[in-house]
Formats: structure tokens, sequence, C-alpha cells
């Protein structure tokens, strides 16, 4: 009836896990029927969900198994609480003990839980922790980020700290949220409400083209399922192509990560914009307007 | 938040295998459905947490005609509601009954 | 024959005008006004109870003109009756809040509803009346023509003529009124041109123009983001689709503005077209250029749309399908509000609207305690024209429906409502009274403020169903088939379950499932776009939505 493809943005955190792995391959750890809620939210009289806004379990994705952590946006933003944050920490750490093919964290956030504020930051460095642990034990984290609340804050850290990250154009990476920073520098600054401006500075093609993000894909699950599969299949040669190999030295990898970080240092300061660094890359003005299949081919021909 | 328990009889679709699954989620305006195997085959149980407060009659209204549309004996409902109107939650736990008997 | 009678004069109103004129020469050049004697020029040529249309439309403002009228000393200029379809300007309010006006007639006061009825409440403005469209216009013709007009266009040559660009709106019907009984045209300009796309009003109906600082400011309002569209509006548009468009072969029609109708724009080329549909229905449209529309222009749904305004960011697609738009001879869209307000009213077979409460008669009402709204077009739309005389398949069937089956001396217009039954937990949509009646008397006003009259609606539509007004045959019956979808809202829950169900029997209540749709398929995965960028991609790039819609 219709030629639209399934929407990753608009898709809750099941069915994205559902779509993502090979069908009926998944099992999840500590589901809803468990009801590990959040004691936060409750103390607060706040609504609780079953899964605390989180899905944690291995799958199959391309027949290699995979550890999922898929986080559900529409919950409280994504934020992660003190739950929330310990079933992602099991679940990397489980992957140290397991060995998967890689890690699959579908983040959807926009970082701490308000309400549960230390035990929320405990929770992120914990992730991180545990996340270092996950690639000292040579097994890829491919981040995927394509939901409403984009990786914000502790999450839009976390997100830079993963080996891969696929993003589509709808997607978001950064630390403070355009409304925080418009609060406190002024709409001067960052005018929150201008959508087109906020994803020219934060969106999926902006982050791609500064080399953050590892690949721009559609607003499609069958997309960002083809992309990860690719990695998990082959990902030592996709990592190489990109000047990455986390699986021999991740000393390398953050040399890597400074070397790109310098560069980025040494742009333009009036490049305030995304659209400016495109027009000056030569892209053009109607960046905006390309598919993604367009956009990579002509940043890969830039690149190369 | 307010809750609220409800025991109402039920006729069992015996072709039913109701494996537990959560349907929807909680944010504002909607809500989620935990559906699982309860005890009794001639009744069907609802444990609701709602964020939306002096509605009690209007979810009971609400339940009491879904229990009695489909073949839900023998099943346990756990919603948590962030603020759904009526038409959502009925539409959910329509569709949640209705991929129950799809599965 | 007395020949003792005095000599009379008729010509009083040229010579003030002649008057005024004189006095505003220190103030222009030819018809070319200053942004800075603006203020000054007003300030000559008004005088003490002047009736002035300051141009305020559903879209476009004359913002700048209405800054300066609202800059003038109010010891000079006074006592103002403004005539004006729309009050959405802050500066609007301020008019009244100095005393440079002091008496209103108009048709809707959106965004200033507010502050609209505390003018009211503390006595510092005279409400005439709230008009329709149509009403307003029509009344400058006969006992409020306008003595001044501000208008706003898009251009203006050297010598005063006028290109109006896409949003023409109601500049034709004001500057008619006015210039043609001795009135005073005054416009504000975005850009002076040395040769103007098209001439849309002649340079000899007008008498100032002046180059405004800021282009005039127009909102977009009909855009709608098909991202917040809920499965409850898809499946009320599967409804009203299936159980309407289709049952009656609906091929001209009218969409009020809203999310709901937004769906069934966006199902037309999905749902409609699998119920085999296009061609035979949506064919003909009196509409704003609605960004949600385009996917159903480009499935080859729709043939003609005439609108009343633009939209932002429409220009471009509007001027590629020239075939589907009415534009003009330098391929830019030519809308008209009294034309196209005219088109709804006697063209159209059906209108469809939401609207936020519903009475146990059917009467609706977009009024609420506190905020004093009006109503725009949606009466002229969502009203039979009693004056009709051509006949259409659906208006025939309608008309029978309502006459007991037997073919009267006149059809019935399809005037729809479509409301999910609460708006959000405490708001439900169907009350035993509305809040009309309590700001009618809060206001001190000669009528409730009510949108659609009962005894107009033919059908509503709810996600528990769509009740057939036409075919009561008592008003027990139809106080019954509206609590019949009233849903679990209070008046819902009063039903009377046995003669709902046979309501039902009778077909006067028409649930999902005996329509044949299954609520499981009411998923925004029917909608033809889910996004703006759908609908930027649906138009092949050429829509150009505002910043404030774009997330990339």
């Amino acid at each position: 009836m219709r030629g639209l493809a399934q929407s990753y943005r608009e898709a809750l955190a099941r069915l994205r896990v559902q779509a993502l792995l090979d069908p009926g391959s998944f099992s999840e750890w500590v589901g809803p029927t468990q009801r590990v809620t959040s004691p936060h939210l409750a103390a607060l009289e706040a609504p609780v969900s079953f899964d605390d806004g989180v899905i944690v379990g291995q799958g199959l994705l391309h027949a290699h198994p995979v550890i999922m952590i898929a986080q559900e946006g529409q919950f409280n933003g994504g934020a992660v609480g003190e739950v929330h944050g310990a079933k992602i920490r099991g679940a990397l750490l489980r992957a140290v003990r397991d060995k998967p093919g890689a890690v699959l964290l579908c983040i959807d956030s926009g970082g701490v839980r308000l309400h549960e504020a230390n035990a929320g930051l405990i929770a992120i460095s914990e992730i991180m922790r545990a996340l270092f642990a996950v690639q000292e034990a040579g097994i890829p984290v491919i981040a995927l980020i394509g939901g409403a609340c984009g990786a914000f804050g502790g999450m839009g850290i976390v997100a830079r700290l993963c080996d891969v990250i696929i993003i589509s154009e709808e997607g978001r990476i950064g630390l403070s949220g355009p409304e925080v920073i418009e609060t406190v520098k002024g709409v001067e600054e960052f005018d929150s409400r201008d959508r087109a401006l906020v994803w020219r500075i934060t969106g999926g093609k902006i982050r791609r083209t500064l080399g953050e993000a590892t690949l721009l894909v559609d607003d499609d699950i069958a997309a960002f399922r083809a992309a990860a599969g690719e990695m998990v299949g082959a990902r030592s040669l996709f990592l190489k192509k990109r000047g990455l190999n986390p699986t021999t030295s991740s000393l390398q990898t953050l040399q890597a990560a400074q070397q790109q970080l310098g560069a980025r240092a040494e742009l333009d300061a009036e490049i305030r914009d995304g659209q400016v660094l495109w027009s000056r890359m030569g892209l053009g003005d109607q960046v905006s307007l390309m598919s993604p299949e367009q956009f990579n081919r002509r940043l890969e021909a830039l690149e190369s | 938040m307010e809750t609220l328990h409800l025991d109402l009889p039920a006729i069992q679709d015996a072709s039913l295998n109701p494996r537990a699954a959560l349907y929807g989620v909680v944010s504002s305006g909607n809500l989620e459905v935990l559906v699982e195997r309860g005890h009794d085959a001639t009744r069907c149980v609802f444990e609701v947490q709602t964020a939306a407060h002096g509605f009690v009659e209007v979810w009971k209204a609400v339940l009491t005609d879904f229990a009695a549309r489909h073949p839900v004996g023998g099943l346990s409902f756990a919603i948590h509601d962030a603020g759904a109107t009526p038409a959502v939650v009925s539409l959910r736990l329509d569709q949640a009954f209705q991929s129950l008997r799809g599965a | 024959m007395d020949a003792l009678q005095p000599i009379r004069t008729w010509n009083h109103e040229a010579l003030r005008r002649q008057a005024r004129l004189e006095r505003s020469m220190p103030f222009s050049r030819g018809k070319a006004v200053a942004t800075r004697d603006m203020v000054s020029l007003l300030e000559a040529l008004l005088e003490p109870g002047d009736r002035v249309c300051l141009e305020g439309n559903n879209q476009k403002q004359a913002d700048f003109l209405a800054e300066s009228l609202a800059a003038c000393s109010p010891q000079r200029v006074h006592d103002l009756h403004l005539v004006q379809s729309v009050l959405a300007l802050p500066a609007h309010i301020e008019l009244f809040e100095k005393g440079i006006a002091r008496r209103l007639d108009f048709s809707f006061a959106g965004p200033q509803a507010h502050r609209l009825a505390r003018l009211v409440q503390s006595r510092s403005i005279e409400i005439g009346a709230i008009h329709t469209y149509l009403e307003l216009f029509g009344r400058y013709f006969i006992d409020l023509t306008p003595q001044v007009c501000m208008v706003a266009a898009q251009a203006a040559d050297a010598g005063g003529n006028l290109y109006l660009g896409a949003n023409t709106e109601d500049t034709p019907v004001i500057v008619e009124a006015t210039a043609f009984k001795s009135g005073i045209v005054i416009a504000q300009v975005n850009e002076q041109l040395e040769r103007l796309p098209r001439v849309d009003i002649p340079a000899s109906w007008v008498d100032f123009f002046v180059v405004a600082p800021t282009p005039n400011h127009i909102e977009p309002l009909f855009t709608r983001d098909p991202r917040h569209i809920t499965e409850i509006q898809v499946l009320m548009a599967m409804m009203a689709i299936k159980g309407i468009y289709a049952e009656y072969g609906v091929e001209r029609l009218n969409h009020g503005i809203g999310f709901d109708t937004a769906a069934i724009e966006l199902l037309l080329p999905t749902y409609g077209e699998s119920l085999g549909l296009k061609g035979k229905i949506a064919r003909y449209w009196a509409l704003n250029p609605h960004p949600t529309l385009i996917p159903a222009i480009e499935a080859g749904f729709v043939e003609r749309v005439h609108s009343f305004g633009s939209e932002v960011g429409m220009e471009a697609y509007v001027a590629a399908r020239p075939d589907v738009f009415f534009t003009g001879a330098d391929g830019s869209l030519r809308s008209n509000r009294a034309f196209c307000q005219t088109a709804g009213l006697y063209a159209c077979d059906l209108f469809i609207g939401s609207t936020l409460q519903i009475d146990l008669e059917g009467n609706s009402s977009t009024a609420t305690l506190g905020r004093i709204t009006g109503f725009g077009g949606a009466p002229n739309m969502g009203s039979d024209a009693r004056g009709r005389r051509h006949a259409s398949a659906a208006w025939l069937k309608a008309g029978q429906e309502k006459n007991g089956g037997q073919t009267s001396v006149r059809g019935q217009k399809l005037v729809v409502q479509t409301v999910e039954t609460w708006r959000e937990p405490g708001h439900p949509a169907f009350v035993e009274r509305l809040d009309a009646w309590q700001l009618k008397q809060d206001m001190g006003m000669a009528l409730p403020p009510i949108m659609i009259y009962g005894d107009d609606v033919s059908h509503i539509v709810t996600e528990e169903g769509i009740a057939n007004l036409l075919l009561c045959r008592s008003p027990e019956e139809r106080e019954q088939a509206i609590r019949g979808v009233a849903g679990y809202t209070p008046v819902g829950m009063a039903r009377d379950r046995a003669l709902v169900e046979n309501l039902r029997d009778r077909g006067i209540i028409r649930r999902p499932v005996d329509m044949g749709i299954d609520v499981r398929d009411a998923t925004r995965d029917l909608l033809a776009a889910r996004s703006i960028k759908d609908l930027v991609r649906a138009s092949g790039g050429l829509y150009q939505p505002p910043k404030q819609f774009r997330n990339w």
C-alpha cells in the first residue's frame, strides 16, 4: 500500500531491536516481567516503566552473535537512571565474558535522568568504564544513533567512545542540548527554535562530515541493520579504511582521535554553521536536501 | 500516582498462547501494557498505575468494555499510564490482544 | 414640487476625501510616503470616529501600518471604528488600550483572543459583532464601508500599481469597498519595482504607498508536521474516507485546519488508493496550499485547488503545478479569500473540520472561557447553503437521507465534525453545555459564539465511530446518536445503551468494524508522509519549509 521505509526514528526501542536483529533471535535479560523498575521515580510519584527504558540481551546479526543494548527515547527522554544504567553496564560486562562479535548500542538519550541525579551520573561513569573493558577485550562497540533524543549529555560522551557510530540525518550528537546552551549563553549564541540550525550543528550529516560519525544512513531500520551487519561481518577491514584499529591497539585509537580533534581545532573560527563548512568544502548549498547515498558518495570522493 | 485493581469475569480463548509481552511506552499521553498469563481461566485481571488522578470510573468503564469485547479469560494486564486518553487506552489494549492472537 | 426646498449636495464624501488628501500633501511625494512620515500622514488624514480597515488577515498582516497607527497621538486620532477580519498583532490591541480605536467589527482573533477578552471585560472596547469572513466582507459594501483602509502588498511600481503576491487574501475586497466609496487606500509594500510581475490593484485605486522597513509578517498557519499525527487521528481519517467520502462520492470539498484533516490528506494516496477511490473522491478543493496535500497531488488524486491565501514555503511548488493551482500569467499563486469562501459555501459538497466542544444538539464551538477567538471562515464552509440550486450526487444523497429517503426539493451539504472524544484528561470534547454560553454572559454578547450550528452538522466522527445525524428522526435520536460516539466522556457514558444499539442496527451509528476497518491497521505507517522531510521529498524538493519545521 505504501513505499515509505520503516522509520528508525519513529519506532519504539522494542521494534528497533526486533527489526535490527535476525528474526526471532533476540533473548532479553532482566525483561519487563521481572519488574525491575526505578525506585527513585516511584519515590517521586513519577510513572515508572517495566524495563526502566532500556532493553538488553543477546541475539544474532547476520548470524553473528551480538549483544544488544537499546534505549527507549520516549520514556523520560531515554535518560539514564540507576536501574537503566546498571542494565547497560551489566550487558557490557557480559560482553567481556561472552566475547560476542560486537556490541550494538542503540543510543536515544538526553543524558542523565534528572530525577536520579547522582545515581545517574555514577551510572554514566560505570558505563564508560565497562565500555573500555569491552574494547580492551577486543570487541567492537557499534553505536546506532537515529532516535528523536539523539545522544546528548553523558550518552553523547559514551557515543564518542564507541568504535563506530552509525547515524541517520535525523540523529544528533552533542554534550549540552540546544535549549541548555540557549538558556545559558543566550539566543544569539544558539537559537534552539531554529531547528534547521540545530541539525546543521548537531545532526548526522555534520557529525559525519567532521569525522565524528562513521557512516550516515537513511532513517530506515533496514539501512541501520545493513550497515551494522556489514561492520560486524568485516569490521577490521572497515575500521582500517577509516584509519582506526581498536583490535590491535587502543593507544593508536586514542592518538587517531586526538589527531582528529587537533585538525578540528584548526578549522576556521568563522565556521559556526555546518552550511558554511559544506560550502567551503565545495559541497554546495543543497547538502540538506541530499540523500544519505548522494552525501556519502560526495564526501567519500572528497576524503579519498 | 493512582492505582486500580480490577478483576473481571471473562471468556477464555484456549487457542491463545500468551507469551508475556510488552506493548506501548510510558510517554506523555501514552501507556505501556504488560500482558501475562493469569491464574484463573474465567477471570481477567487488570492492574493500573496512572499519572492522571480522578479517572477511576472511566478506567473501569474502558476495561470492562475491553474484557467484554475479547476472550481475555486467563490473562493479566499490567498498565503504566502517563495520561493516555480512553481512545488510546482502548486502542493499545486492542492492539496488544490482537497481537497475542496473531503471534 | 416644493420650490423652497434647499439645494441638496450629493458629494459630501468626495469633498471629505479631497480634504483628507490636501491635509496629507506635506507628507507624501506623489503617492509615495517615506517610512518616517507615515505617522504624520495618518495623523493628518484620519478623523476621529473614522471607520478604518487595517488589513489583518488570517496570514498576511499590514504590520508596519498597524504599528504606525498605534504610534499616532491619541489626542489627534481617537475613537476609530476598526472593521477588519483578523486581530492578530499586539499593535491591534494597543490601539484600543490607547484609545486610538474604540469600536471593533471582526471575524477572528486567534493569537490575541485572551487580551481581547480582557479589553471587553475592562470596557476598553465595544464589539459590534463577530462575523464570518464573507459576512464581514458583505458588510463592507452595506453598512461597514471603510473610510480609510491600510493594506499589505508584495510590491508597488512608481505609479502606485500593486502586486499582491501569493497571499492575496482579503486585499481585493477591502480595496474595492474603500476606493469606490470615496475612501483612502494606503498600502505598505515589501519592495518597489520598476516593473511588476502582474498588476493586482490598479494605481488609480491607490492613494499612498510606503516601502515598509521589513517585509510584512506572514504566519505559516496551515503547515502541520506529520510527525504529530496520532494513530487515533489515522483511525478517524480511515473512517472519514471510507464511511463518508467514498459513501457519498465526495468530489468537491473543503478541509478545516488541523491534524485530523491533515491525516485525511495524507491517507488519500495510501488508504484511499487501496480502496480504489482515485478519481472518484476529493478531486476539487477550496483549500490553502497545505503542505500535507502534496502527496495526494503527486499521486493524481487532486485535480484543482483554489485558495484563500497561500502558505509559506509552498511558492515554488505551487508555481510548478499550474494545472492544479490558480496562478497568474507570471506563474505565482493568485489567492482570494472572498472568492474561495464563496466557493466553499456554494460549490463544495463537504466541509470537515475539528472543534473543541460539541453539545447534545451538535452545536460546536472553539470558544473557551476567557478567550474571544471568533470564527474565521469555518461557519461559511460548515453550513448548508440554502441558496444553492445546482445538484451533485453527494448533495442529493445527503438531502435524501435528511428527508427520510424521499427526494426533496433540495439536497444537503455534508458538514462533518471530527474530534477525539477526550482532547486530554480533564477536557472532554463532548459537553452538556458549551463554554460559549458562559462566554456570552461574561462578555455581554448578543449571541453565544457557536462556530457550527447543530442543525447544519450531518456527521460526527470520533475514534468510536461515525454518527449520521441526517438519519435521526427526533431530537431524542439525535442526542443518543451523539452520546453513542462520545466515548468515555461523561456525555458518552450517560448514553442509553439499548437505544444506541438500535441506532447502530439502523446504520445511524457505525463502528469501525461495521465499516470493515480493522483498528490494528490504524498506524502511522499508513501516512503518505510521516515527516516534513517526507513532504519535501514528495514535492521533488520544491516545497521549502520554514526553518522552524525543518530538522536538517
